[in-house]
């Protein structure tokens, strides 16, 4: 018991002398286990009962003399008890107030007495007597029991044979067993109380602050912490405090309660003191209960907080509990991103996230495009959820953190097999949403918006009712915000996707239009699109495709672009047939003539045809959805809608074409179809989106050099550059951009663009934008500054400091791009003195460090104009310690650019002597040797040159031959690239002026190669060729000589 | 009759049908004489389809079922009142029941279920005409109150002016909004199937058959 309440039992602080327990849950099951315990002692062990303790407990009394009945002498003030020790002193004796018991006997008698009162006398009982067990037993138990081994006990109780005190003993194992057992229930009681942390507090707060403000809607006026600064584990209380488990205090204002000061801290939260005016310090002593929660603190302080909380619909209750299940789901995403697709991808896919997000503001920019399925909350909402699901997400991206829902039954048979096939199948295009959201259903006990119960009564009509009836239930529910995501689940949850899916089964034309006109609309929530799916919707929809009625085709095209969203959807769409279908759509707005409407259930034939592009579109996201659309002539028909002027025919047109120009074969067909021409002609169009996909079609397909010339034909490039100037729509900025980019890789291209001054304002684009649209500013510019002027103009305009900013970023496809455009600017000198200013190139060569090989070689290619035109650059290159051997070290790469590129970086960095030294001790001979077994032509040149620059110190030449790396070198003279000739050559005549490898050279027919490169026009292939050759020929005579003298 | 006055008729009707071309209405006036028989006229009284061919034709050809809106449909189709269609409300009730513009139509559905006549559908009208398009379930205890909801939800969909019944101002208004509405009350136009095959099997002769 000692034990116990030294550790368990939770005291106040101990500040005025008088200890006094807390009235904690915890302690309140202590106390009553110690009653328990003491009550039943005199019946479960009389003989112990007896036992007088060596001090007597002594406390405050509330119980009135008058209580005590037979068995004790009472008197006005005085009670005393009738059982006495053997020296004649009673055993229990009050003297109001004070109350003195010597016998476990009569502390029970006195507990049964209290009645009502024990709980208080018990508390009394502890609070007074420090180290009860000490006062019972006497202190030479404590220190015997410094080595209670049952042995020692049992020893002493045989040695002595005292029955006193082997009662002791006795009494002594009893005490310790309510010991153990007290802390064992504390524990239990411990561990089931939840423990705050602060985050989850932090997050309440943030919450509940989102929701407060003036007006009769918020849950509260105000909250606010009491102080802002905030210690590096998260809570704000003082360290004082902190060791008492406090986290923060609180200042709350509900509507209708007064201010409340509330502690938050591992236990729960409380009401405190409050803040004592004078000095705003905070009365921290408890003087409330303690909650579990803030929310559930304020529900109970507040009846309007509680009011508006419920009245907050549902889906705030499932955002709070959602954060609360986080840190659990947060390995399972993980390994759900772990097989993301590589880099290539990245720029792309990333851009395309960027469609989604960058409307809603920079900040999010990093994150993934997940908002879906809350992107029909209106918007203020939504706004101010935005920021807590940041938050949320940079812990580890968690929004679609749930379990895949299992997919039909049907599918599971299929599913181990399709699973591979569509790994492959699907595009890299494939973006986050494809990921399915995970399930949340509607607690049924959750309070449920009116909507729910009038909905779920015409779902019951949709059921019970005839044509009639079920058209009246359709329009009527039609009449609801079906973008309202309560809406949108309710229906599903009371069993309405069920009903309205059979009903696209019918013969019924209206039931059909009227169901698909729902489908439509909540089919943009992605969890009603997996339900759709999983209850077998797609083959229903993709067959109305073949319906008669027009309207009809139009609808369910529509709904097909809803749900095929995520993979297995448009999966389905394709093996259905969905795919000729819809194209076939595509070819109703070609039918020249059109009929009037002669029906109620006819639409336009543009109407369909952009319904079915629509549809395309969400397919067109699956690789092999691509080559379907291909295969049913989709691109003819495409290209045909183009020439159109409707822009909501156009948009999902060019979106379409853009989403399928990420494959070769549409590229091809796009240049052969003359879509460009269309593509530049919407440029100019006035519809941003329209614009935004164009450039994006534009940048999907520039890669192809006749492509980029026939953007410039037909005058692209000038809208192109005037588009740079609206920099407020984000999305349509990264398109421009990428377009940009990618046409300047041609030479005539980037002369354009520097008449229509665009580099300029991409050098002013350099700062402040998302990422995505930087990778592609900074690429065009890399391509840009390939040429003098340009590169003038770059650093002209200042372009140099932001380049070299970047150069810290972590955006692997960004930094590739800016290693480039650094690289090219440090050709010319002047720039070159600027970015060694910035101290650009230390950061060029810490990115050797990178993990990502694209960077390593970006950043070692750069490095070479750096060195080449540094001012001291063999200082300079010193100067980086260790920097040198992790270029060495670099050479045991297995990826071909890394080694290419840095064999070109060995070669200016041995232009030193000094580097040139410092690398060979490095072991830079061997590894080069190691390399020159390539059939990799760029390698094979670059690293000829490195090797003969490393010829150039002490006997490297000798050391290149015993690690056998001139074999190799001549077999690349066989080559078919000059510079790999001319390099080779140079390397060869290096090499050969050392005999060993002469010999070597000869043997392996080097001279038949290198007298045919004598002749070539190039002139220092021509010298080295010769070189090589004379220096074999010298010692060939020289031998010859020796041997006949 | 002989050639000559049929040609007449077809003239005239004709003339007074835009939604029909000649060779349309001929057709369907053969088709009306076959359906009558050949003795239309009887010592200068007109005959023609009484109610119950009339609605012997409507259920077979184009599959109505509920009697009280049959019979409104005859009402609507016998211009004059005279207990029989003859061969001009023939073609004048077939041409918007199969052809008409959806302005036609909303006037024709509305009379149809304007079953008193006095301009306006009450709810006891709705009622009437709803009350069979619900499955009954048994565990309710009141059979009707589906019903009357159903009545409600149709009259906060439609009532406009929400003087607790429909004007034709507040039918048209709702139909415009949807069109799906046009037929609130009970199908009293052919459904798209049965009205194409009823058009390909009457219209069959493909010579003289060119605009449709």
């Amino acid at each position: 018991m000692g034990v116990a309440l030294a550790r368990s039992a939770q005291w106040t602080a101990a500040r005025y002398g008088t200890r006094a327990l807390e009235t904690t849950p915890l302690n309140e099951a202590i106390l009553e286990e110690i009653m328990m315990f003491v009550e039943s002692f005199i019946y479960k062990h009389p003989q112990e009962a007896k036992y007088v303790f060596v001090e007597p407990l002594e406390w405050k009394t509330n119980l009135d003399p008058s209580a005590f009945e037979s068995g004790y002498i009472v008197s006005e003030t005085t009670v005393k008890s009738e059982e006495v020790d053997k020296d004649g002193q009673p055993l229990l004796f009050l003297s109001v107030p004070h109350i003195k018991i010597r016998s476990f006997g009569q502390l029970s008698r006195f507990l049964l007495t209290a009645k009502d009162t024990k709980l208080k006398e018990a508390q009394a009982c502890i609070e007074a007597n420090e180290g009860p067990v000490t006062k019972i037993l006497g202190l030479d138990y404590n220190t015997m029991k410094e080595d209670t081994s049952v042995v020692n006990i049992l020893d002493k109780i045989t040695k002595e044979e005292d029955p006193a005190s082997e009662i002791k003993m006795k009494l002594g194992k009893l005490l310790e067993q309510l010991d153990l057992h007290l802390l064992n229930h504390s524990l239990r009681h411990i561990s089931l109380e939840i423990r705050l942390n602060p985050t989850i507090v932090k997050n309440d707060i943030e919450l509940l602050k989102h929701f407060s403000g003036k007006g009769e809607q918020t849950v509260l006026e105000s909250i606010d912490y009491t102080s802002d600064y905030e210690f590096s584990n998260g809570c704000r209380a003082p360290p004082w405090r902190q060791i008492h488990g406090e986290i923060c205090y609180v200042l709350v204002k509900p509507h209708d309660v007064e201010t409340l000061c509330i502690t938050c801290s591992a236990e729960g939260v409380f009401l405190n003191g409050g803040k004592t005016n004078d000095e705003g310090e905070i009365n921290y002593e408890r003087k409330s209960e303690i909650y579990k929660d803030l929310v559930t603190f304020l529900k109970e302080k507040s009846a309007k907080f509680s009011e508006n909380m419920s009245k907050q619909d549902v889906r705030f209750s499932e955002e709070w509990k959602k954060e609360k299940e986080e840190p659990k789901e947060a390995p399972k995403k993980e390994e759900a991103a772990a097989p993301r697709k590589a880099l290539p991808a990245s720029s792309k896919s990333m851009l395309e996230k960027n469609q989604i997000n960058f409307g809603k503001s920079q900040m999010t920019k990093r994150l993934e495009p997940s908002l879906n399925w809350k992107a029909t909350i209106d918007f203020k909402e939504h706004k101010s959820l935005l920021r807590d699901i940041q938050e949320e997400k940079r812990g580890g991206r968690l929004e679609r953190s749930g379990p895949p829902v299992s997919p039909g039954r049907a599918q599971l048979i299929h599913k181990s097999a399709e699973k591979i096939e569509e790994m492959i199948s699907e595009s890299s295009s494939e973006s986050e949403e494809d990921e399915e959201p995970p399930d949340h259903r509607q607690e049924a006990n959750a309070d449920l918006p009116s909507e729910y119960w009038q909905i779920q009564k015409l779902v019951k009509y949709l059921k019970g009712g005839n044509q009639t009836a079920t058209v009246i239930a359709l329009c009527s529910m039609k009449d609801f915000n079906l973008a309202q995501e309560t809406c949108q689940l309710a229906i599903r949850d009371v069993g309405g996707l069920e009903v309205l899916i059979n009903l696209l089964d019918t013969d019924e034309v209206k039931c059909k239009i009227g169901s698909l006109k729902i489908l439509k609309e909540i089919s943009h929530n992605p969890q009603i699109r997996r339900n759709i799916v999983d209850l077998g919707g797609l083959p229903i929809l993709v067959n109305i495709l073949d319906s008669p009625h027009k309207s009809l085709k139009c609808l369910a095209a529509e709904t097909i672009a809803n749900v095929a969203k995520f993979r297995r959807a448009r999966r389905a769409v394709r093996r259905h047939g969905g795919i000729t279908k819809l194209v076939a759509l595509l070819d109703c707005a070609q039918n020249s003539g059109e009929p009037a409407q002669s029906s109620l259930y006819d639409a336009r034939d543009v109407e369909v045809a952009r319904c079915g592009a629509l549809a395309l579109w969400s397919c067109s996201k699956s690789y092999a959805n691509k080559e379907a659309i291909r295969r049913a002539g989709g691109i003819l028909l495409l290209a045909g809608l183009l020439k159109t002027s409707h822009e909501n025919m156009l948009i999902p047109v060019v979106g379409t074409l853009q989403e399928c120009a990420s494959e070769e074969n549409y590229r091809a067909a796009i240049k052969a179809e003359r879509i460009i021409e269309n593509l530049v002609k919407n440029l100019n169009s006035e519809n941003e989106q329209l614009q935004e996909h164009c450039a994006m079609a534009i940048y999907q397909c520039a890669e192809d050099k006749e492509t980029r010339d026939l953007v410039r034909l037909h005058g692209g490039l000038k809208p192109l550059a005037s588009l740079l100037n609206n920099t407020d729509n984000k999305e349509r900025l990264a398109a421009v951009t990428g377009a940009i980019w990618k046409c300047s890789i041609s030479k005539e291209n980037v002369t354009k663009f520097r008449e229509y001054k665009a580099i300029e304002t991409l050098v002013g684009l350099l700062t402040d934008q998302p990422e995505e649209v930087l990778v592609n500013v900074v690429g065009a510019l890399g391509e840009c500054c390939q040429e003098y002027e340009n590169r003038v103009l770059v650093r002209k305009c200042g372009g140099i400091q932001p380049l070299v900013n970047l150069l810290v970023g972590i955006n692997q496809t960004l930094l590739v791009n800016v290693t480039k455009a650094v690289g090219a600017c440090a050709v010319e000198p002047e720039s070159m003195m600027i970015i060694d200013r910035l101290d650009g190139v230390r950061l060029l060569w810490s990115l050797l460090k990178n993990p990502h090989p694209d960077v390593k070689a970006s950043a070692a290619w750069a490095l070479c104009p750096c060195i080449q035109n540094a001012k001291d650059a063999g200082e300079m290159v010193r100067s980086f310690v260790g920097g040198l051997e992790l270029v060495v070290n670099l050479l045991k790469s297995d990826n071909k650019e890394v080694l290419a590129s840095v064999c070109a970086a060995i070669t200016n960095i041995a232009k030193d002597q000094e580097n040139l030294a410092v690398i060979t001790d490095h072991g830079v001979v061997p590894l080069l040797s190691k390399l020159a077994n390539t059939n990799n032509d760029k390698l094979r040149r670059h690293l000829a040159e490195a090797i003969s620059r490393c010829c150039m110190w002490g006997r490297n030449r000798v050391t290149f031959g015993e690690y056998k790396a001139v074999a190799p070198l001549v077999r690349y003279l066989k080559s078919n690239d000059a510079n790999v000739h001319r390099a080779t050559a140079q390397a060869l005549y290096q090499l050969s002026e050392d005999a060993d490898n002469c010999i070597t050279m000869h043997e392996n027919g080097a001279v038949k190669l290198l007298l045919d490169m004598v002749g070539s026009p190039d002139q220092d292939l021509q010298e080295a060729a010769a070189g090589c050759i004379s220096n074999i020929r010298r010692l060939a005579l020289a031998t010859e000589k020796a041997r006949y003298t | 009759m002989n050639r000559k006055k049929l040609q007449k008729l077809t003239d005239t009707l004709t003339k007074n049908c835009k939604h029909f071309n000649k060779f349309e209405v001929n057709c369907l006036i053969n088709l009306f004489y076959n359906l009558v028989g050949e003795v239309t006229e009887w010592q200068g009284i007109t005959i023609g389809l009484d109610r119950n061919a009339f609605r012997n034709i409507l259920h077979m050809t184009f599959g109505m079922t509920d009697d009280m809106i049959m019979d409104r449909v005859f009402r609507g189709f016998d211009k004059d009142n005279d207990g029989c269609v003859n061969v001009s409300e023939w073609i004048y009730g077939l041409s918007i029941f199969l052809r008409g513009t959806l302005e036609e139509k909303m006037k024709y559905c509305f009379e149809v279920f304007d079953l008193n006549g006095d301009g306006f559908i009450s709810k006891e009208e709705m009622f009437h005409m709803l009350k069979n398009s619900l499955l009954k379930q048994p565990s309710e205890e009141d059979p009707d109150e589906g019903i009357k909801d159903l009545v409600e939800i149709t009259l906060k969909k439609m009532d406009h002016d929400h003087d607790g019944k429909l004007s034709f101002t507040d039918y048209e208004q709702a139909v415009r909004e949807e069109t799906l509405l046009l037929e609130a009350f009970g199908p009293c136009l052919p459904d798209p199937k049965t009205h194409m095959e009823f058009e390909a099997q009457v219209f069959k002769d493909p010579n003289e058959f060119n605009d449709i």
